[in-house]
């Protein structure tokens, strides 16, 4: 089977004709739509790279699978995927819509950060869903990490994530991770709820990161999602998970692209180690092939 | 979005230019089709489900039922929304009940699609008809998912049989199987069994799925999809269909503003009817699927009514 979040599939057929002809461009426009890149971003690379073919005088399907490889690598490089996390404590906060792997990330990235020797603690400020807090316990004690609860359920999230910088500051743990719950960008109760959040943790520290979690299954919902959160939790970069299904994720572009915030983490599996740094070279070899 | 208006507003402008027209040229159904094409996979609609949908309006649009029409455009938003009906499903399906108790359900799909809240809101609806609902907690793989249903099936007032405690620890085949002699004994006439999410593309999990199917022979599996999935919907359902198969889908996170092409996509794909609307966290927030709210939602139609007027 080709990898499973491979556009090759999809682009197979089209890069062993012969020449590059209409039907060549249907096929790349469906591949680009099949893997969620979304109608405005498959015209706007389509119509470049109709532009190269036609300067290069190419006419050789090969030239054109490299002229997309360097398009998309090109277009997700411009912006820089590095984590600043040289504060101490270096906060970070974790948000997303509901169930896209916000608490699953956050115990991988802990594991991450403490193999490399960092301390981190990790504050349960999603005090709203059934079990959120023994959930993140427990990826909090796979990662090395300590962990701040809150001391009743339905506790003020903004509060729990006020302990949990106040700890670090305390005891001098040098990363700090915050959960937080699930919500939909649509509901605005809960979104201002989220920048109470920011601007509690504000007071004490200045926030290193604020990252978004993206589902790549999902599809065009993902620029709504991106453009609320930018809007009310200062969202500094993405990270794209469960790139280990069938779905590619394209999507992500587009936000990139919109929203000037980068990809800097992604997301392939249940396990603790399944999370890597965003490297543009590697996820558009796993795509275009 | 709104930065392209909606299809509404694109059809009402295209519609213009053919007022007065009697008859719709080819050319001016290209046009037409062109921007449901787009409305569609801006929807997130599967595009292979797409180019069949416009096919059919296309074809129909250039019909006979078209040219006799008194008001051409006005019939083809009419087309247009009969045929998405048609897809999902045109009328409601009830929830299938066994004739001997237990009836069993069991629930599948992937990651975080909200497969454990919908346990808790079924166990509380069919608690309050007068039922009496069982959990079964075995998703033995997300940390503390058997915790959360717990915690669920607490707010819920209903039973849970959780004999393991997850997180990598039991066989939840064997739980499966265990729960039905339990409800048996205990007289519970539902057993809503929560499973582990997993993803198309995973056989080992997807072979597990099967066996659990297996060992509770449920009169419903429902798939439970989010709606915000994106042109992934076909594979995944397709991959669902052949490794468990479902009887019945529910879209889930409807409260949010996904357009929910994934209906569509599903719907056509696996001849599959959709049967509850998933539209919140708490446990009332769920109700059956409407078929029509559905399709205006898509196409984002506003009051079909009132552009049909317009036309
Ligand atoms: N296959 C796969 N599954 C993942 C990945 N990341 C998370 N998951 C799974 O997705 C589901 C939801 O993950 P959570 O970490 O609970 O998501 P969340 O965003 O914290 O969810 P809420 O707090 O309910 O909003 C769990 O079953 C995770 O195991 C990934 O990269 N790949
Ligand atoms: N807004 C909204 N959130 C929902 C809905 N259904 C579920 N959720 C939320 O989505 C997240 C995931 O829901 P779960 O019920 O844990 O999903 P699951 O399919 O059991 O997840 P896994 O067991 O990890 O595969 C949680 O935060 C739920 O509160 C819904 O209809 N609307
Ligand atoms: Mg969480
Ligand atoms: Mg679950």
């Amino acid at each position: 089977m080709a990898s499973p979040w491979s556009l090759s599939g999809a682009l197979r057929g089209m890069f062993s004709r012969k020449t590059i002809d209409e039907d060549t461009w249907t096929d790349l426009e469906d591949a680009l739509i099949s893997a969620d890149f979304g109608p405005d971003i498959t015209d706007a690379v389509i119509e470049e790279l109709r532009a190269s073919v036609e300067r290069f005088r190419t006419t050789d399907p090969a030239d054109l699978k490299r002229m997309l490889r360097e398009t998309l690598e090109e277009r997700l490089a411009r912006l820089d995927p590095t984590l600043t996390l040289s504060n101490r404590p270096a906060v970070v906060l974790v948000v997303g819509v509901n169930g896209v792997g916000k608490t699953t990330t956050i115990g991988k990235f802990a594991k991450f950060l403490t193999t490399y020797g960092r301390t981190v603690v990790v504050g349960a400020a999603d005090t709203f869903r059934a079990a959120a807090v023994e959930q993140l316990a427990t990826w909090a004690e796979r990662g090395g990490a300590q962990i701040v609860r809150p001391q009743q359920h339905g506790q003020d999230p903004a509060s729990v994530a006020f302990q949990t910088v106040e700890k670090a500051q305390r005891e001098g743990i040098e990363i700090v991770l915050i959960d937080t719950a699930g919500r939909l960008q649509t509901k605005s109760g809960l979104m201002d709820e989220l920048s109470k959040i920011r601007r509690v943790i504000e007071k004490q520290a200045p926030i290193a990161e604020v990252l978004l979690v993206l589902d790549a299954t999902t599809g065009q919902n993902g620029l709504n999602q991106a453009e609320a959160f930018i809007e009310h939790a200062g969202v500094t970069g993405l990270v794209l998970t469960k790139l280990d299904g069938s779905a590619k994720g394209g999507f992500v572009l587009a936000v990139q692209e919109k929203t000037g915030i980068p990809i800097k983490l992604v997301g392939q599996g249940e396990g603790i180690g399944d999370l890597t740094g965003f490297t543009p070279h590697v996820f558009v070899q796993n795509l275009v092939g | 979005m709104a930065t392209f208006g909606n299809l509404s507003d694109r059809l009402s402008a295209t519609f213009k230019n053919l007022r007065g027209k009697g008859k719709l040229s080819p050319a001016d159904v290209d046009g037409t089709v062109r921007e449901i094409r787009r409305a569609l996979l801006d929807a997130d609609v599967n595009l292979e489900v797409v180019k069949a949908f416009t096919g059919r309006v296309r074809d129909r649009a250039l019909g006979d039922e078209v040219s006799k029409a008194l008001n051409p455009a006005q019939q083809v938003v009419q087309i247009v929304n009969d045929e998405l009906i048609t897809i999902l499903g045109g009328q409601q399906r009830r929830l299938q009940f066994a004739k001997n108790p237990p009836t069993v359900i069991m629930l599948v799909g992937l990651q975080g699609a909200g497969k454990t809240t919908l346990a808790g809101k079924l166990a509380k609806w069919l608690a309050s008809e007068n039922h009496t609902p069982m959990l079964v907690a075995a998703d033995l793989q997300r940390p503390n998912a058997v915790t959360q249903l717990q915690v669920v099936g607490a707010h819920a007032g209903v039973t849970v049989f959780a004999p393991e405690p997850g997180n990598g620890v039991g066989n939840p085949v064997r739980v499966a199987k265990d729960a039905i002699k339990y409800a048996k004994d205990k007289q519970h006439d539902i057993v809503i069994v929560d499973t582990a999410g997993r993803l198309g593309v995973d056989a080992e999990l997807m072979r597990q799925a099967a066996d659990i199917r297996k060992a509770v022979d449920p009169d419903e599996v429902l798939f439970v999809l989010d709606a915000m999935i994106g042109q992934d919907a076909v594979t995944t359902a397709k991959a669902f269909q052949d490794g468990v198969d479902f009887t019945g889908v529910v879209l889930s996170k409807l409260d949010g503003d996904a357009r929910g092409g994934a209906a569509l996509s599903v719907a056509s794909v696996t001849g599959r009817p959709i049967i509850f609307a998933s539209t919140g966290e708490g446990l009332d927030d769920f109700e059956p699927f409407h078929p029509d709210r559905m399709a205006s939602r898509i196409l984002d139609l506003g009051d079909i009514l009132s552009l049909i007027e317009q036309a």
